[in-house]
């Protein structure tokens, strides 16, 4: 379970300070897959770095299984991240490491010994299906491979959070639902909890199973996808969900068809 | 040509080749550290310390904005202090490698930083501490602009010996001083220009070649 209990950070630059989160609570359960939805600016992207302390906190705290992150030293933080995974919108793999190499990584900071790295990385590459692609860089890789290589890289230490910054939103969507069924096989196989920021609908609407709306920093709505689409509360969700109607009374016109999305 | 050209050619090219590599040597391991340094202090860095970052910033201006005639001169004591003469190659490669290192500090900087903070980010995300984020991510990442880097860094630090030279220093620089300039041997003057040229050539395609290999690997370049 993660708890997240008045979080705020401020953004300081030369001349000018900005409240990214303000007071932001939230619970997610154990197991969950969970969406963060809101415009840009609201602060997703701030709130998703502060649980893993990418970020630093002004205030507040997180609290994941038993482990208060914000309690934690540099040392205690280091250790404590090895079981929080984490992808990114650009990959961000290492260019200079071959595909086993960069999910090796995480391991070889942690210290295993050559043996473990070997059979651990091999299990996560044919979790994500990419065993022949061992030897590639990531140059030579689609974005859809360079995501699952992100994916095989944050699970290696077999972390009990993913967290995902807008994993999918620079692939198409074919490539998008592959990835999107990928997370959700590894949710139930290892029964991971996934945290999943984004700002396409598609991606709450395919795997998440609750969901949190922020705005200006704060949580606006909070409850399950089905409740987010039919009865959305706050001004976000209905602004995001309108734009569905619109498209699905578009379809329904074009089709002469009540399928809905 | 007279027959003592191709010796004393050989005995410059020496004194040369040992001042470049030695002080090269140690230009290099002195540039790293300030590289890194100024990158990993900087701020939003894995090590932020504005404090370093602006002390370490401010002595490689100041002794980059030295003439290195100068510095020589200036750094005649030190080298008198560290080998107990201030003639000879030898006594070159402390002013080479103190002249040259805030040089080498800047491009090492430079090249460095051209690593995606993004890839710093995932690596802080897995735990790795700064020693292994610098030494498993940022050099490697950086690699194949570092080589390029150093290439041009040996190549400069190849012009200042024969600056060096000049002063004392011997090598293929004073060579062409005394012989060429001072007494008008036009055919010495010619050939120690020649090797010059070439061994700046053989810098740099060495240079090339690792980087190439390096990149080629990565990227499946041609
Ligand atoms: N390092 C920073 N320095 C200053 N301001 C920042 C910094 N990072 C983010 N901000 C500001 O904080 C606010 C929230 O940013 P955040 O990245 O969390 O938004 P987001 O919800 O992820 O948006 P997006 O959907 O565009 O990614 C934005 O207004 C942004 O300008
Ligand atoms: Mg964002």
């Amino acid at each position: 379970m993660i708890v997240i209990h008045d979080l705020s950070k401020t953004y300081k630059t030369a001349n000018d300070t900005f409240k990214a989160l303000n007071g932001l609570s939230l619970t997610i359960e154990r197991g969950d897959i969970f969406g963060i939805i809101g415009f840009s600016g609201a602060g997703k992207s701030t709130l998703v770095r502060c649980m893993n302390r990418l970020e630093e906190p002004d205030k507040g705290s997180v609290r994941i299984g038993n482990t208060v992150i914000t309690d934690l030293n540099e040392r205690q933080l280091r250790k404590a991240r090895q079981k929080i995974g984490m992808i990114f919108q650009s990959f961000n793999l290492f260019d200079g490491k071959t595909v086993f190499h960069n999910v090796a990584f995480p391991l070889r900071v942690s210290g295993y010994d050559k043996a473990t790295i070997r059979r651990r990385v091999k299990e996560v590459l044919e979790m994500v299906q990419l065993s022949d692609k061992e030897n590639a860089y990531p140059s030579q890789l689609s974005g859809g491979q360079k995501q699952r290589v992100g994916i095989a890289r944050a699970l290696v230490n077999e972390p009990d959070v993913l967290l995902c910054d807008e994993a999918t939103s620079s692939l198409d969507p074919q490539t998008t639902y592959s990835i999107l069924e990928l997370l959700q096989e590894i949710n139930r196989k290892l029964n991971l909890t996934i945290v999943l920021i984004t700002h396409e609908l598609d991606v709450l609407q395919h795997i998440c199973k609750n969901v949190a709306v922020i705005e200006q920093g704060k949580i606006v709505e909070n409850g399950t996808v089905d409740q987010f689409f039919l009865a959305p509360e706050s001004d976000t969700a209905r602004r995001f969900v309108h734009i569905v109607e619109r498209y699905r009374q578009k379809r329904n016109v074009l089709e002469g068809a009540g399928a809905g999305i | 040509m007279r027959d003592d050209v191709l010796e004393l050619l050989w005995e410059g090219l020496r004194q040369t080749l040992y001042m470049l590599v030695w002080s090269s040597l140690f230009a290099i391991i002195i540039g790293l550290i300030l590289g890194i340094a100024l990158v990993v202090t900087e701020k939003g860095n894995i090590l932020e310390a504005r404090l370093i970052h602006k002390v370490v910033s401010l002595m490689i201006n100041g002794i980059r904005s030295i003439p290195f005639i100068i510095l020589i001169v200036l750094l005649l004591p030190v080298a008198r202090w560290v080998i107990g003469t201030t003639l000879g190659p030898t006594a070159a490669i402390v002013s080479l490698s103190i002249g040259a290192a805030p040089f080498l500090g800047r491009i090492v900087e430079s090249a460095l930083k051209e690593v995606a903070l993004g890839k710093i980010e995932a690596a802080k995300s897995f735990g790795a501490s700064p020693l292994q984020i610098i030494f498993r991510v940022l050099i490697p990442e950086a690699l194949p602009a570092l080589v390029r880097s150093l290439t041009i860094a040996v190549i400069a630090i190849t012009e200042l010996t024969a600056v060096a030279g000049a002063i004392g220093a011997g090598g293929l620089g004073s060579l062409a001083i005394r012989f060429g300039y001072q007494r008008f041997r036009e055919d010495i003057m010619f050939a120690t220009v020649i090797t010059i040229i070439l061994l700046v050539q053989f810098i740099q395609w060495t240079g090339d070649y690792i980087s190439r290999s390096i990149s080629r690997k990565r990227y499946k370049l041609e």
